[in-house]
This record gives C-alpha cells, structure tokens and sequence, in this order.
C-alpha cells in the first residue's frame, strides 16, 4: 500500500513542478493521439456508416472482420509500420521512421477499426428505427448514412472516446515506430516502460498516475457533453 | 474553454516535434544500457552546443542496433559487442570503425551470497553459481552484456545451449528489467555497471564479484556504411565520430560520474 | 386531377422467410374517396401497406401506377407510421429535412414548413427537440411533415393505436382536413369506429387476401363475404 501512495504523492508533485520535460511529454502524447483519432475518425466513420446501410454479398464476414480487427495487438501495427517505413522498406524514403508522424501514422491504423466498428453498430442500430421513415421521405444510401450519423453523433463521440483511450494507452506501436527517442518521440507510455526497466519504480508509477488521470479526465469531459446533448436534443 | 487551449497546445507541441524533422540531427542506433548508464544525456547537449546537431539515440538491445544499420535506419552505430561489429565491418555495413571507450561488467547477487560466488574470480564465481543452482537471470536478449555473458560462461566451461537448467532464468529483456528479476527473485545475474549504479530498485543485491580483466566491456562507434545506404548522412555522421574519439569528447566521457564515480573509461586509439 | 393515381395491383404476392404474407390480391385503387385497409391482426394489413407505397417489394405480381405523371410516384406519397420516427432536430427542422430531400428550393424551406405546423397546431413548439414532444403531439407533426410535402396519396399505419383519445380525435381531425384537401387517405386500422368515422370505402384483407372493396356503409351492413362478416361480428359480439 505505502508505495501507492508515495506515489499518488509523486505524482502530486510531478504535476506540480511543472516540469517542462514532462509537459512536452504530456503535450506530445496528447498530440500523436488527438491527430490518430481525428485521421481514424475521417477514414472510420464514413466506412462504418457505409457498411450499416449497404448490403453486398461477403458483407457479414467484412462485419467479423471489423469486431475482430478492434483488438489488434498494438505492437504488432508496430512491427508491421516499422517494416514499412523502414529504409529496407517500400516507404522508407519517406524518411518518417523515428518521428511523431510514424507515431500518428501506427495509431490510425491502430485505432481504425475501433472506430469503424462502433460507428457501424450504432449507425446499423439507428437504421433499424428510421429505416422505414426515411426511404418513405425519399432517403437512401450515403444520404441515409450521413443523416444517421449526424443524428447518432453523441453516441459516435463515445466511440471516438474509447479510439483516444486506446491510443493514450498503448506503448508497443510507439515504441517500435517512434524509437522512444528523448526530447523527440517521448511520450507518456514509453517513458513508463523506460523509468520500468530502470528500476525507477516510483517515478514510473507516478507517471502512470498522471495518464491515468488525464484518460479520466477526458472521459469525464465527454460524458458531461454527452449528458447536456440528451437532455437537449431528446 | 480550457480544453480548447489544452488541445491546441497538443497539437502544437506535436508539430513542432514533427518540425524538429527540418533540424539538422542524426540517428545513432545504441544500446539500452548505454542509454540507462545516463551517458547520452550528459553528452549530448555538449555535442549540440558545439555542432548545432542534434543526435537521435534509439535505445534498443545490440542485436537490433546492428539490424537498423543493416537496414539504413540509423547513420551511426554506437554497441559493445567486439565479435559482431567485426562481422559487421567485415560484411561491409559499417566503415569509419572507432574503439570508443570501456566500462566493465560486474556479478550482482544477493548480499548473502548462498553460492559463495563472491570474490576477485568471475569464472570461479560462474561455477559456483551453477553448482549451487542458484537462480540465475540472463538477458537472452542477443545484447553486448548476454554475448559477454555467454563468452564468460563458455570461458569457465559451460555451454549455455546444453547446460542451462531450471535455475537458469531466460528473460529475453533489457539490462533493468532483468535486473528487476534478479531482485524479485534474489538471483545472480550478469550486469554492466552503468546501468547499476543507475537502478534503484536494488532489493537485497550487491556487487559480489567485480575488477577481473574479463569482465571488460568494449564499446565501438561506426558510420552506417552509404555505399550501402546512399542516404546516410556521412558528413555530419564522421563528424560526430570524429568529435567521440576526439580529446574533447573523451575527456566528456571520463568526466561523467555518478555519486562520484567514474563509469566509462576512455580508450579510443590515435590513428 | 391525379398525377399518379389509379393504383393497380396485379396478381401481387408477398412471401418471407417460407410463409406466404399476401397471395395474390389484385385490386384498384382510384382517386377520391379514402381507403381504409381492415383486418384481423395478421392478416397482413401492414405488409400490403408497404406493397402499395413501395417499401415492401413484391415476391410476385405487379403494382403500377397508371395516372399521367405516374414517373413522379415516388415524390407524390407520404406515409405516417404507428410510432413516429423523428430526427434528433427540432420540430420544424424534421420538416425542413423532409422538404429538402423533396428538392424544394432553400429559401422556401422554413415558409413551408412552418405553413405544415399551423395547419397540425404546433407552430408555437417549431423550435423545441422534436423528441421531446408527448406521443400525440410527434405523430401531429408527422402528418405535419406529410402535409408540407402535399402528398397525393398519404398512406397511415395504425396512426392512432399508441395514442390516447384525446390525442387520436386530433389526429382524425388532421386526416380529414387531407382528405378534404383532395389527397386520397389510405389507412390502415383495427378500429371499427375509426374506419366508419374516416372511410369512405373499406378494403378488407383476410389471411393475405383481399375479400373485398366496399363503400363503408355497406360494408358494414352487408358485407359482401363471409369472412367480412364474421369479422364484423367478432369486433362487436353485441350486435
């Protein structure tokens, strides 16, 4: 119990020093995440809305496909970026290997499909209700999907949630892809695993502390949004 | 809105990371514990200030240093492990080869020492250990510090392929993880000093068995060689390696210390 | 002068999963006098609905629309179902929505839209969440959105079956103000009281045929088949 709380108390202290390099740790999590979620987002929610609305031959094993692909090992996304980016690899003269955007890049991918699944249960959930109504007013298709989507969009959001949840909390694709590399692709995750094999115990637990209160922080944030949206819009 | 101002800070901070890409830097593949001993933080900003170059250490296990220059991933090569820079010298990946400096490796155990292995005997000290079969932690993780362990075992008789047994622990993890293993479970194990002086999570293990000659550990510089990887940064790579083994960068090495003690020793030849 | 109308189903059959719903009915239906589609419970009244008004495709058999302007069937029909289905809009924005996918022109959305909540009573909630409005007051602006898009033919599904009798005298106010208007009603119902009050002719299915189309007043004094008549004996055993 009592390196718990030297730690709860670390971390205390930790937040408030101001430290600059944890700041740009925190920040630069906060930013490869926000930026995966926002690309995972553009690409999974229209491919979600699509595949609830469309009926095409092979369509309940692309459904399987997509549920499965949610738990996909993150070091694994890892390895595979890694490949790509690599300079032995197709995309390695892009010269993005060991930089935040290889970070952005494996937890797209990582996350994805996360989102795409989940906006694909909602929106097919929604379609069940409203189906009727709007092919009577006229609607169908990509129409239907987007008016859907908006419709569903605080439930979207959670989904878009759990995307930043995962992406906060995974280290194996951004360590493989980023090189944990001090002052340039640091984030929350590998500095835990860093001050882990350290021996650092205190200082790792702290720092989990922190993350733990930032992903709450955030769900808090969203859950209120959620809330006044209902109470609002019915 | 305080989010607003928390996510716009966010993602500054992510493109001035991804606009540190336009700095001039370059990637130097080493080993965890190099980078665990603290070394790369004491050097580097001597280096930056004095070339405005920014170096880019990826700490991973020897084995995968070596791969990433194999691969072009990185310009320069910084590991300890003699036998496989040669190789990969000899195979033509690495050119501008340096000795660097040296450290040594030092046998770790519980302070009471069930084995006796404690002494000025590493090999002596191995043989007791595995008479004893007292639990033993490897990396196993193909880094310097395994293949100088298992040199040191071969030296003293044993091959580890054969003779391993239940008391010989194989954790396929850093130089820290490992060390938290030997910890939790009071174990022997095979470490570099660097990284013990820096670990604090020490449990009830002390040094039992350092100074012999070899439990000497050489670290090598090399550039990635660019007639492999055309775009390799030569220019700023040999300038790096020219200023490891210059007076200067030797003398940062002998100076960094911790609680006083010297960790690395300089010993990089004069052409 | 109907655009679209008559309605002709030719031979039309229905199956689903093995069981035969509809089995080949064949009826017309003209301009003027509103419909009411009477049944047992599952005698597939609702099913044929959604033949009619093409949500339902046939298994078999034909539905045509032979009026002169028959390529715009589509754009022409509304349909009100037992639960209102709203958009998480306000209430005049679930109208403009309507409108906007009829193509009506930007400008003219809000003026129709709210001209459709004046003629239902609501025009004092157009700004309130459409789902927050009572049961009674969301099928209100169903029929609300019905009318902005001025329907020929307006199909309604049990409309009034979740509702009270408060709230269901409005709705039937509402319907005979469209019947009044020149589009033609067809209603589907349980309610004996309902179809005497709205219909002007019956159209009775029976097992997933249609027994027959008849004015309401012989229907229900002489009902042509025996079917018919043991239905109308079965919903009023005093009589």
């Amino acid at each position: 119990m009592s390196p718990l709380l030297e730690a709860f108390g670390g971390a205390l202290a930790l937040i408030a020093s101001g430290d600059r390099a944890l700041l740009q740790i925190v920040l630069l999590s906060l930013g490869v995440s926000l930026a995966a979620v926002v690309l995972a987002t553009l690409a999974g929610l229209p491919l979600g809305a699509a595949v609830a609305v469309a009926r095409f031959p092979g369509r309940q094993a692309v459904i399987v496909l997509m549920n499965a692909l949610m738990g996909l090992p993150p070091v694994v996304v890892g390895l595979v970026v890694y490949l790509l980016l690599s300079r032995a690899g197709p995309l390695g003269s892009l010269g993005l290997l060991f930089t935040p955007p290889a970070m952005v890049i494996a937890q797209t991918l990582l996350i994805f499909p996360i989102i795409a699944a989940l906006a694909r249960q909602g929106v097919e959930d929604a379609w069940v209700e409203y189906e009727e109504q709007l092919r009577s007013l006229g609607a169908h298709g990509i129409g239907a999907a987007l008016t859907l989507v908006w419709d569903i969009r605080y439930s979207l959001f959670t989904a878009v949630l759990a995307g930043m949840g995962r992406a906060l909390a995974e280290v194996g694709a951004v360590m493989i892809v980023g090189g944990n590399i001090d002052g340039v692709t640091r984030v929350m995750t590998t500095s835990i695993a860093l001050e882990t094999s350290k021996g650092d115990l205190p200082l790792a637990l702290s720092l989990g502390i922190v993350l733990i209160a930032l992903v709450l922080a955030l769900n808090a944030a969203a859950h209120m949004v959620k809330e006044a949206a209902r109470r609002k819009y019915g | 809105m305080d989010l607003r101002r928390i996510l716009a800070a966010a993602f500054a901070a992510t493109l001035c990371a991804t606009a540190q890409a336009q700095q001039k830097f370059i990637t130097v593949a080493s080993t965890t514990s190099t980078e665990q001993s603290g070394l790369f933080k004491h050097l580097l900003p001597i280096y930056a200030q004095k070339s405005g170059v920014e170096v880019r250490v990826v700490a991973v296990g020897t084995g995968q240093a070596l791969d990433m220059g194999r691969r072009g991933d990185a310009d320069v090569v910084f590991v300890h492990d003699p036998v496989a820079e040669k190789k990969f010298v000899d195979e033509g990946y690495g050119v501008n080869y340096h000795l660097v400096m040296y450290n040594d490796f030092i046998l770790v155990g519980p302070k009471a020492d069930p084995a006796k292995a404690g002494g000025k005997d590493v090999l002596g000290g191995l043989q007791k250990v595995k008479a004893a079969q007292a639990p033993f932690v490897s990396r196993a993780d193909k880094s310097g510090t395994h293949a100088a362990e298992l040199r040191l075992w071969k030296m003293a008789g044993f091959d580890m392929a054969t003779d391993k047994g239940p008391w010989y622990k194989e954790t396929g993890s850093g130089m820290g993880p490992a060390l938290n293993t030997a910890s939790a479970m009071n174990g022997y194990i095979l470490a570099d000093r660097g990284t013990w002086l820096n670990f604090k999570n020490r449990g009830d293990l002390a040094i039992l068995v350092e100074g012999d000659n070899r439990l000497f550990n050489q670290y090598g510089i090399m550039l990635v060689n660019p007639a492999k990887q055309p775009h390799v940064k030569k220019g700023r790579g040999d300038a790096f390696i020219a200023w490891v083994v210059s007076t200067e960068g030797q003398k940062a090495i002998a100076d960094y210390k911790i609680n006083g003690e010297q960790l690395f020793f300089p010993n990089a030849q004069r052409p | 002068m109907s655009a679209i109308l008559p309605l002709r189903m030719t031979d039309v059959s229905f199956a689903a999963g093995g069981r035969t719903i509809i089995d080949r009915v064949s009826f017309d239906l003209s301009a003027g006098p509103s419909t009411i589609v009477l049944g047992a419970n599952g005698a597939g009244k609702s099913v044929l609905m959604r033949l009619m008004h093409g949500l339902l495709a046939p298994s078999a058999g034909k539905v045509e629309w032979l009026g002169d302007n028959a390529s715009r069937a589509r754009r022409l029909q509304a349909m009100v179902f037992q639960r209102p289905v709203m958009l998480r809009r306000s209430v005049l924005a679930n109208i403009t929505y309507a409108l906007g996918l009829a193509d009506v022109p930007a400008r003219d959305l809000d003026r129709l839209a709210f001209e459709a909540l004046e003629e239902v009573g609501l025009a004092t909630l157009a700004t309130r969440p459409a789902r927050v409005l009572s049961g009674g007051e969301q099928q209100r602006l169903a029929l609300a959105r019905a009318w902005a898009l001025h329907p020929e033919v307006l199909f309604l599904d049990e409309p009034t079956a979740s509702l009270d009798p408060a709230a269901t005298r409005e709705i039937e106010t509402i319907i005979k103000a469209f019947d009044a208007s020149g589009t033609k009603v067809i209603l589907v119902t349980h309610s004996l009281g309902q179809a005497r009050r709205l219909g002007d002719e019956v159209l009775f299915v029976h097992e997933g045929c249609v027994a027959e189309l008849t004015p309401t007043d012989r229907f229900f004094s002489q009902p042509a088949s025996a079917e018919a008549a043991a239905f109308i004996k079965g919903e009023t055993p005093w009589i």
